[in-house]
Order: C-alpha cells, then sequence, then structure tokens
C-alpha cells in the first residue's frame, strides 16, 4: 500500500469527493493563490498546500479563493450548505476562530434546532491546528477543546494520513456541520493510505495498542506520543491500552468506559490547557461512570493554563513530551 | 413598473397581515401570554413586501432580530409562525426557535437572526450556491441601519462584490440601532455612498411607499439575475414600536411616534393612492382587511389550542445524526 503524508491524504480525499459530487467545493484564504495577480492563479493551494491542484482541476467556481474575511468565509460555507451545496471551508489557522466564532457556534451550530429540525447544514470547516512551529500565541493552539462543547457541531481530530482521509469523506458527506482540525505537526507525517475512496464512522475510536495496566486516551498530535511513551514501557512490564477517539463529538465513550473498567487506571493526553478541556472531560465521565474500577486517581497530562509560547525551548516544554506522558502512566501504577 | 390589481391586492394584504401579526404579538405579549424577547416590524412593512414580491421560487432571504415581516411577505405559514411565538410544538420551529428565529429554509427563507449582522455572510453564501447552480436566483439579507456597522456586514459585502454573486443588500434605516440614533452610530454623513463605496449600485427608497420600494427593489433584483453581481436597497422608514416589546423609548423626540403613526404609515399611503388612481375601492381594501383580521384571529385561537412541547422534545433535532456511543 501507497505511503502518503497526511497532506497528501487530505488533498486526495478533496479531489476525489470533488469529483465525485459536484456539489462540493472549497472556499478560504488562498485555497488557490495568485487571483489577481500577474503570477500564476492556483499558485498556492492554501498555505500548508492542503488544496494544491484544485483549481486548475476544478475551476474558480469549487475552488473559491476568498479576501481575509474568516466571518464571510464560514457564514458563505454555512449559506451555501442551507441552499443545497456541500463546501469545504479552510480557516487556515484554528486560532482565527476568534474572527467568526459567531458564525460558527451562533450560526451554523445551531441552524437545525432553532429552526426545528427543518434545515441541514452539511458543512466542513477545516483547520490546521496544535503546536510545534515556533508559530507561537496566535498560531498554536487546538482550538477542537473548546468547539467539543458546543452542541450542533462535529468535532474531527485525526491522528495519522489514514485515519485524516477516511474521515474527512465522512465529513463531507455527514448533514451536520462538521469542524476538521488537521494538527499541522503531523500534515509532513506519513503512513500506508490506500489509492481509493473510504470512510471512517464518527463516534468510534481508534484503539492503536492494547494492554490491561492503564487506559491512556490521547487526541491529535498526543496520539503518536502516547504511543511512542507506551512502547518505551514495554520492557518494565507495563502495557496499555491507548485510545484515539478521532472524533471528540460526537464521542465513543463507551470504548473508554469499557478499558477503564478492564484496567482500573487512566490517563488522559491533549496539547491544550487544563481548565474545561478535553481532559477534563474525559476524567469526569470516568469518575462519574467508571469510579469503582479505578485503582489509582485519574492523570491528566495536558498543557499548562498558559498561552502557547514562541520560544522553541518553552514550546518543547508546553507540549506534554514523551516523558511526561511515561511519568503518568508510572505514576498511576505505583 | 405597473402592477395589476391581483397584484396590488395581494400586496396589501401581505402588508396588513404583517401590521396585524404585529400588533396582535403586541397585545399578547402585554397580557403576558407570549415569553421571550420580542422586536416589531410595525411602520416597515412596505419594505418587507416591496422587495419580496419580486421572490420566487429558489430565491432566498434572510431577516433579522426584527424578523416577522420579512417572513410572512416571503410566504412563512402565520399560523405557524403565531404558534411558534407561543412556544408551541405545532409552531413552525416546534418551539424551539420563537421570535428570533422563525424560518423555514425549504421555501426560501434562512431565518430570522438573533445576531446583528449575523444573516449577511450566508446570504452571500445562498447567492453563491445560486451561481454555481447556474440558477438566476439570488439571495436577499435585510440589515437595520444597526446591522450596516457590524464587521460581518463589511465582509459580506466585499466578498459578495470579489466573487460576482447575486446577493441583495436591503438596509433598512428605521434611525436607531437599539437606543441609540444613526446621527451618532454611523460616522459618516452618507450610508447610501459608503454602502456604494464597496462597489455595487444601491437604490433609494421611501420605505413608507410601497411603489417606491417595488421599483428601487426590481431594480436591484434584476441587476443581480442579469449576472451582474450584488446591488443594494436602502429604505428609510421609521418603526412604530420600541426595539423590543417594553422599550419605554426614551430616545424619541416629543410628537415623534404620534407624527410616526399619523404622517408616515404605508398602509394609509397605499391606500390613499390606489383609492386615488381608482386602481382600488376602499370596500375592497375593507374586505381584506376583514379577511386578515379573521386569519390573525384564527392563528391567535389556534396558537391557544396547541400542543406544548415535553421533556421527549428537548434533545431532538441537535442534529441529522449523532453516533456518540454511550454518552
Amino acid at each position: 500500500m501507497p505511503q502518503k503524508t497526511m497532506r497528501d491524504a487530505i488533498n486526495e480525499a478533496l479531489h476525489q469527493e470533488m469529483a465525485a459530487d459536484e456539489r462540493v467545493f472549497v472556499i478560504g484564504e488562498d485555497v488557490a493563490g495568485g487571483n489577481g495577480s500577474d503570477g500564476t492563479v492556483g499558485c498556492a493551494g492554501g498555505v500548508f498546500g492542503v488544496t494544491a491542484g484544485l483549481y486548475d482541476k476544478f475551476g474558480p467556481l469549487r475552488c473559491v479563493d476568498t479576501p481575509i474575511s474568516e466571518s464571510a468565509i464560514v457564514g458563505a460555507a454555512a449559506g451555501a450548505a442551507l441552499s443545497g451545496m456541500r463546501p469545504v471551508a479552510e480557516i487556515m489557522f484554528a486560532d482565527f476562530i476568534g474572527v467568526c466564532m459567531d458564525q460558527i457556534f451562533n450560526q451554523m451550530a445551531k441552524f437545525r434546532y432553532m429552526f426545528g429540525g427543518k434545515s441541514r447544514c452539511p458543512a466542513v470547516i477545516r483547520f490546521a491546528s496544535g503546536a510545534g512551529f515556533s508559530a507561537a500565541a496566535q498560531h498554536s493552539q487546538s482550538m477542537y477543546q473548546i468547539m467539543t462543547a458546543v452542541p450542533g457541531l462535529k468535532v474531527v481530530v485525526p491522528s495519522n494520513a489514514y485515519d485524516a482521509k477516511g474521515l474527512l469523506l465522512t465529513a463531507i458527506r455527514d448533514d451536520d456541520p462538521v469542524l476538521f482540525f488537521e494538527p499541522k505537526a503531523l500534515y509532513q507525517e506519513a503512513c500506508e493510505v490506500p489509492d481509493e475512496p473510504y470512510t471512517i464512522p464518527f463516534g468510534e475510536a481508534a484503539m492503536p495498542r492494547e494492554g490491561d495496566d492503564v487506559t491512556v486516551v490521547a487526541f491529535g498530535q498526543m496520539v503518536g506520543r502516547a504511543a511512542a511513551a507506551i512502547d518505551g514501557l514495554e520492557d518494565q512490564g507495563i502495557t496499555c491500552d491507548l485510545i484515539d477517539p478521532r472524533t471528540t463529538s460526537p464521542l465513543d465513550a463507551d470504548t473508554i468506559l469499557e478499558s477503564v473498567k478492564a484496567t482500573g487506571r487512566l490517563v488522559v493526553v491533549d496539547e491544550s490547557p487544563p481548565r474545561c478541556g478535553l481532559t477534563a472531560d474525559i476524567a469526569a465521565m470516568a469518575a462519574d461512570r467508571a469510579f469503582h474500577s479505578l485503582k489509582a486517581p485519574i492523570k491528566q497530562v495536558c498543557a499548562p493554563h498558559t498561552p502557547v509560547p514562541f520560544s522553541p525551548e518553552l514550546e518543547a516544554a508546553y507540549v506534554p513530551s514523551v516523558q511526561k506522558i511515561q511519568a503518568a502512566i508510572l505514576e498511576v501504577m505505583r | 413598473m405597473s402592477l395589476d390589481k391581483t397584484a396590488l391586492a395581494r400586496a396589501y394584504r401581505q402588508m396588513k397581515t404583517i401590521r396585524e401579526f404585529e400588533e396582535r404579538a403586541h397585545a399578547e405579549i402585554m397580557n403576558g401570554q407570549i415569553a421571550g424577547f420580542t422586536h416589531l416590524y410595525t411602520g416597515q412593512e412596505a419594505n418587507a413586501v416591496g422587495v419580496c414580491e419580486h421572490l420566487s421560487g429558489a430565491d432566498t432571504i434572510i431577516s433579522t432580530h426584527r424578523g416577522h415581516g420579512h417572513c410572512i411577505a416571503r410566504g412563512a405559514d402565520v399560523k405557524g409562525m403565531m404558534a411558534e411565538l407561543w412556544g408551541s410544538s405545532a409552531g413552525l420551529c416546534k418551539g424551539k426557535g420563537g421570535s428570533m428565529h422563525v424560518a423555514d429554509v425549504d421555501n426560501g427563507i434562512l431565518g430570522a437572526n438573533g445576531i446583528v449582522a449575523g444573516g449577511p455572510p450566508i446570504s452571500v453564501g445562498s447567492a453563491l450556491a445560486a451561481k454555481q447552480k447556474g440558477t438566476n436566483n439570488v439571495a436577499v439579507s435585510f440589515s437595520g441601519d444597526g446591522s450596516v456597522n457590524q464587521g460581518t456586514c463589511f465582509e459580506a459585502m466585499n466578498l459578495a462584490v470579489v466573487l460576482q454573486v447575486p446577493a441583495i443588500f436591503v438596509i433598512e434605516n428605521n434611525y436607531y440601532s437599539e437606543h441609540t440614533s444613526i446621527n451618532y452610530a454611523v460616522g459618516c454623513d452618507d450610508l447610501k455612498a459608503r454602502t456604494e463605496g464597496f462597489g455595487f449600485p444601491v437604490f433609494v427608497a421611501n420605505g413608507v411607499d410601497f411603489f417606491d420600494v417595488h421599483e428601487a427593489a426590481g431594480k436591484a433584483i434584476e441587476h443581480a439575475r442579469a449576472g451582474n453581481g450584488p446591488a443594494g436597497v436602502f429604505c428609510e422608514q421609521g418603526r412604530f414600536h420600541g426595539h423590543f416589546v417594553g422599550d419605554p423609548q426614551g430616545y424619541r423626540g416629543e410628537g415623534e411616534l404620534d407624527r410616526l403613526r399619523q404622517d408616515y404609515d404605508c398602509l394609509k399611503h397605499f391606500r390613499e393612492r390606489v383609492t386615488g388612481t381608482g386602481e382600488m375601492s376602499h370596500e375592497e381594501l375593507d374586505a381584506i382587511d376583514a379577511e386578515v383580521m379573521a386569519l390573525i384571529d384564527e392563528a391567535v385561537s389556534a396558537a391557544r389550542a396547541a400542543p406544548r412541547p415535553t421533556a421527549a422534545d428537548l434533545e431532538t433535532d441537535v442534529y441529522i445524526n449523532y453516533a456518540a456511543q454511550g454518552v
């Protein structure tokens, strides 16, 4: 099976779904690039190159460049979706949710409920999320933990190229609004990805490691680090379930709770800050519904309650490391 | 643009329906029959009807917090709307939206909207869809003089020009954004010129005159349908009520409300015009009035008797499908 990076896997999914369904289009800043210039239209394909080639293949009506107007981009995607299209909008950096929050959480998330179930808004909004590039406080946040709290949205956080392709195809075909967070540190990470289209259902976790002693739940970029942490403890005789929920909304709570009931220990890992976040959410759920199975306090491994720093040394200290994850696993094993 | 008698009667019926819907809603709110926040459109009826009489098929509108008039003008079911204000499960939105979220997406009503200037970006998306599908449909967004100071409104206007989509921006100046005058809140002297600065034509209408609005809206919509990109309609007409029902309206000048109702009533204006030209008689208009009153009475009676939602309705209609396992 061919190896593909997450960037190429997402690009392939967009090409395939736009070819299969003429209602699908991409819209955002520089998704083509070069419009109005003396140079080449289609030169950019997004700042991370994820939409490369779509302009040449599908033209300006389906690879729609916009001004720097995040609210208008999300609003246009929402309006087009209400009017029968299946837009895939790109908001470049997840941090820019701050600019277009109203259109996401007051508008598209709430249409169906406010309108008594008589509308559908099949829009996907893609974001590059997370730390790892010394991009500092306004270009490095995860944001999915905040959006997971909003009823009416579905939230996807892939941890590898294979999942990214299958989850994006599910997202585009889904009839509800979907926020799709692409950990930008993983764009260049490759794994085996089939050429043909395939889908991965929402609300079904993956379990890339299986073990007996500890349940480790990790999201996005942290899944790979958690796997490395677990693999490094094997020679100490410690084995873990590693659960990658893949979608934070809907959440596969059953898989997490069943594992916790079997292992009796839970470590939750995420690169977002600790307060009212994903790790606290999963910890609370386990405390509520698996308390009598627990053999040790639940440990949360996450970022500190600070903005994401710029300096490489500080950023390395900010994002949970393999060592921190291992320390947490060892602590619940004491 | 001349209108035949059928069209005149329909336009009058629509305006009168909005007027009576709003005045009855006001009375019922004051009687404690309707919960929540309600913003009435009374006085501005000619704007909504003058624009929406040009729309059909897959043309869309998106409205504001002051949305009842736009929704009725675009053809929303009046009984369903009244039941929605009552919070009934038989309401247009099953009682989940209420006054500020009346919608009927399948019939071109992308909703009233509780966020000022929430609508224009969405309307541009609807216009983009029309262009992508190759139809000649238009997407109309209604904005007030308060809405046009929001960044989202600017973004939507610019994007519509950049993408050359058939978006119609209807700006209704009712002189107040909530409790603050346009003289204070709009920094420039000429809002029409500011809007035209985005790069599309704006047609001005006197909002007390249905015929003037109808003509201006017709030009704007014709411009957009012909593939020439967005256009604007700028209507001036005060509202007869406060920002919300219960607003003490301390910002009004002495006698202002009386003058509005006396001298700037679009229904009176319409009646004088069509009876003056002989196009319609007082008797014909009175007959429409009676039918509208009966419809509103019926809508209120039905809303009072309509079923109430139960706890079982609370968690439905959030998603089309949501495969949470065990949550």
